[in-house]
């Protein structure tokens, strides 16, 4: 009987301290999702103050305290940054660069990677190690000849050299990993179709590439971005407003004060809104992909 | 294609000089390697113009005096003489941009690894939460910048206007203060950071954290920090030794938010090397004092990389071994 008993005690000794675990468990939880919420507040408030700043009026703006939202939401803000600034020539050039580039990227580095991946030949592994080891070397130390070439070139203010280089290879980020990608796929496909006689080009473009098709997406949307956000190269290409892109375009409207006697902080809060939706929509909608390309790089590299 | 050779011998002709060259054994193999090469053109082109081009130029740009516009004279070392010793800018940049990098680092690295352990615990929504700590990364520095200026505004910015309300603090100028400009930016940098690629990668790597392990860790009663530091923290090793490589790179190579923000001041404050560079090259056009400034930052590079991969030697774990 006693036995009996103790054992009962234990039984519930045990469980009084499973409930209490599972309680202090829940605290837990409650703290971090409490934390996690707090945290993505600090990570979207700028966005949203940025927004609705980009909508008050300038005595608004400039009012003390600040105020959450505008008393009426001034969207000629919009319309004025059009007008102030050419907005819309910077926008069709940063999108000109962007989608040559990009097309370029992915376009010659899917053909690079399948030479590196299915075909032996001298001299492959060395040159892939020297593909890799350009990802360590700082921008800065190509920066200075390139800019002399193009300079001798005269591609100074234009658009090419934002974009011609992208045509060869594609550099080696996007190389690293369509030729994991590549590599991942069955031998035995390239085997079959030369066996039905298919060439090597079209043992690419037939049957590899389209197989290609999500690690192809995830290069297209990291290089669009990247792209899109380029501060560096435009900079220094680019010497005259008619050929900025939005980058660089928005520094240059950042650096005037007032325009026609109104002050343009509103102004370029709107312009900046303008610069930054495009890349979190492509974001929304590609989510999947740019996710994977990042981890993918993260857990082969 | 093996089967194909056995069954015709005539295949195996000698593929002569240029499969010699190219490393082929059979009449096949050399067809192989030809098209390898074909394929292989774009970036041996690029490699050449873009990269190995460039690289022997700077070299010899860094020995030169030139401003692109007349040819070049050399000057020997010179350069990197003027750099050590006549550059009123080289150490304090150089050091601001270690100071910078010393705070950024660990703290990024910290905080990436902090939220991707929050959203590890997989509650409700966690891939909003995701996307939203993902968000200013995504974001031009450009617009960061802009955007940043005027959250630190010194009258009425949100966050002086914060101080103000919760702790009756007349908040500094931030960015247009010579002493918090560097602050300011490491926590611009911190906000924009934390969430981005690497918080993207140690959620890979946490998740890679083999279940079976921290239940045992469980039943022999270790609490969550042992098990973090005996379970978890060796399995994502070796991915926090690529974070923190690329960060301490990234770090290094501060350049566009300073740009934007402050423009290296006030006073020079927030002068970053990557910015002291640009200046003497583009501003300038010292194209040969530039080059020779960037080849001393690869120097800088080789020499922090090098330091880590030793240290991490120590701790460090690779499942595989």
């Amino acid at each position: 009987m006693a036995t009996q008993s103790n054992v009962l005690t234990n039984i519930g000794q045990v469980e009084t301290r499973a409930a209490k675990r599972r309680f202090r468990l829940k605290l837990g939880d409650i703290f971090l999702y409490g934390l996690m919420v707090l945290l993505a507040f600090i990570f979207i408030f700028p966005f949203f103050w940025t927004v609705s700043s980009s909508l008050k009026t300038v005595q608004e703006l400039r009012q003390f305290p600040p105020t959450w939202l505008p008393a009426s939401p001034q969207w000629v803000n919009y319309n004025k940054v059009l007008t102030a600034v050419p907005f819309l020539l910077w926008t069709y050039n940063s999108l000109f660069v962007v989608t040559l580039n990009t097309l370029g990227v992915v376009l010659s580095a899917s053909i690079v990677s399948y030479s590196f991946a299915r075909f032996r030949y001298r001299g492959r592994d060395f040159i892939f190690m020297l593909t890799l080891a350009t990802l360590m070397l700082p921008a800065q130390v190509t920066l200075i000849p390139q800019f002399v070439l193009f300079h001798k070139m005269g591609w100074i203010n234009t658009l090419l050299p934002l974009w011609v280089p992208a045509w060869f290879g594609g550099g080696a980020f996007a190389i690293f990993l369509i030729r994991q990608f590549i590599m991942a796929l069955p031998r035995e496909l390239d085997e079959a179709a030369i066996i039905d006689g298919a060439g090597y080009f079209r043992i690419f473009w037939q049957i590899l590439a389209p197989l290609c098709k999500p690690v192809l997406a995830t290069i297209f949307v990291i290089s669009f971005i990247a792209n899109w956000n380029d501060f560096v190269n435009p900079l220094i290409y680019l010497q005259i407003p008619e050929k900025f892109t939005l980058a660089v375009g928005l520094n240059y409207f950042k650096q005037f004060p007032e325009m026609g006697g109104e002050p343009t902080d509103h102004l370029l809060m709107a312009a900046s809104v303008m610069i930054i939706a495009p890349v979190i929509l492509l974001f929304f909608a590609t989510q999947r992909y740019f996710v994977q390309g990042i981890v993918m790089s993260g857990l082969k590299g | 294609m093996a089967v194909a050779q056995a069954n015709l011998p005539v295949q195996r002709q000698s593929p002569g000089l240029v499969g010699k060259i190219v490393g082929a054994k059979s009449l096949l193999e050399r067809r192989e390697a030809l098209w390898g090469y074909v394929f292989l053109l774009p970036w041996l082109i690029g490699l050449i113009i873009f990269w190995i081009g460039p690289i022997l130029a700077s070299a010899y740009f860094s020995l030169m005096e030139y401003d692109v516009l007349s040819p070049p004279k050399f000057i020997g070392i010179e350069n990197y003489v003027r750099a050590f010793t006549a550059d009123k800018q080289f150490w304090p940049s150089l050091w601001r941009t270690l100071y910078y990098s010393i705070a950024v680092v660990p703290l990024g690295l910290l905080g990436s690894l902090g939220l991707a352990m929050l959203l590890n615990r997989k509650y409700k929504g966690t891939n909003i939460f995701r996307t939203f700590f993902f968000l200013p990364h995504l974001t031009p520095a450009v617009a960061l910048a802009v955007l940043w200026i005027w959250l630190f505004h010194p009258s009425v910015g949100p966050i002086n206007t914060f101080l103000e309300w919760a702790f009756h603090i007349d908040g500094p100028g931030w960015l247009k203060d010579k002493n918090w400009a560097m602050p300011a930016l490491i926590i611009i940098s911190l906000w924009a950071g934390v969430g981005g690629n690497s918080m993207l990668i140690f959620l890979a790597g946490l998740q890679g954290v083999p279940q079976e392990l921290l239940e045992a860790a469980e039943i022999d009663g270790a609490g969550p920090w042992t098990k973090f530091r005996h379970v978890t923290f060796p399995m994502i090793s070796p991915t926090f030794l690529f974070n923190l490589i690329l960060g301490i790179i990234g770090a290094l190579k501060v350049f566009t938010l300073a740009f934007v923000a402050t423009n290296g001041g006030p006073s020079w404050a927030t002068w970053f090397y990557a910015l002291h560079i640009y200046q003497q090259a583009f501003a300038y056009f010292r194209m040969g004092y530039g080059a020779a400034l960037a080849w001393i930052f690869v120097v800088v590079l080789l020499i922090f990389t090098y330091m880590q991969l030793q240290i991490s030697r120590r701790w460090v774990y690779y499942a595989g071994d």
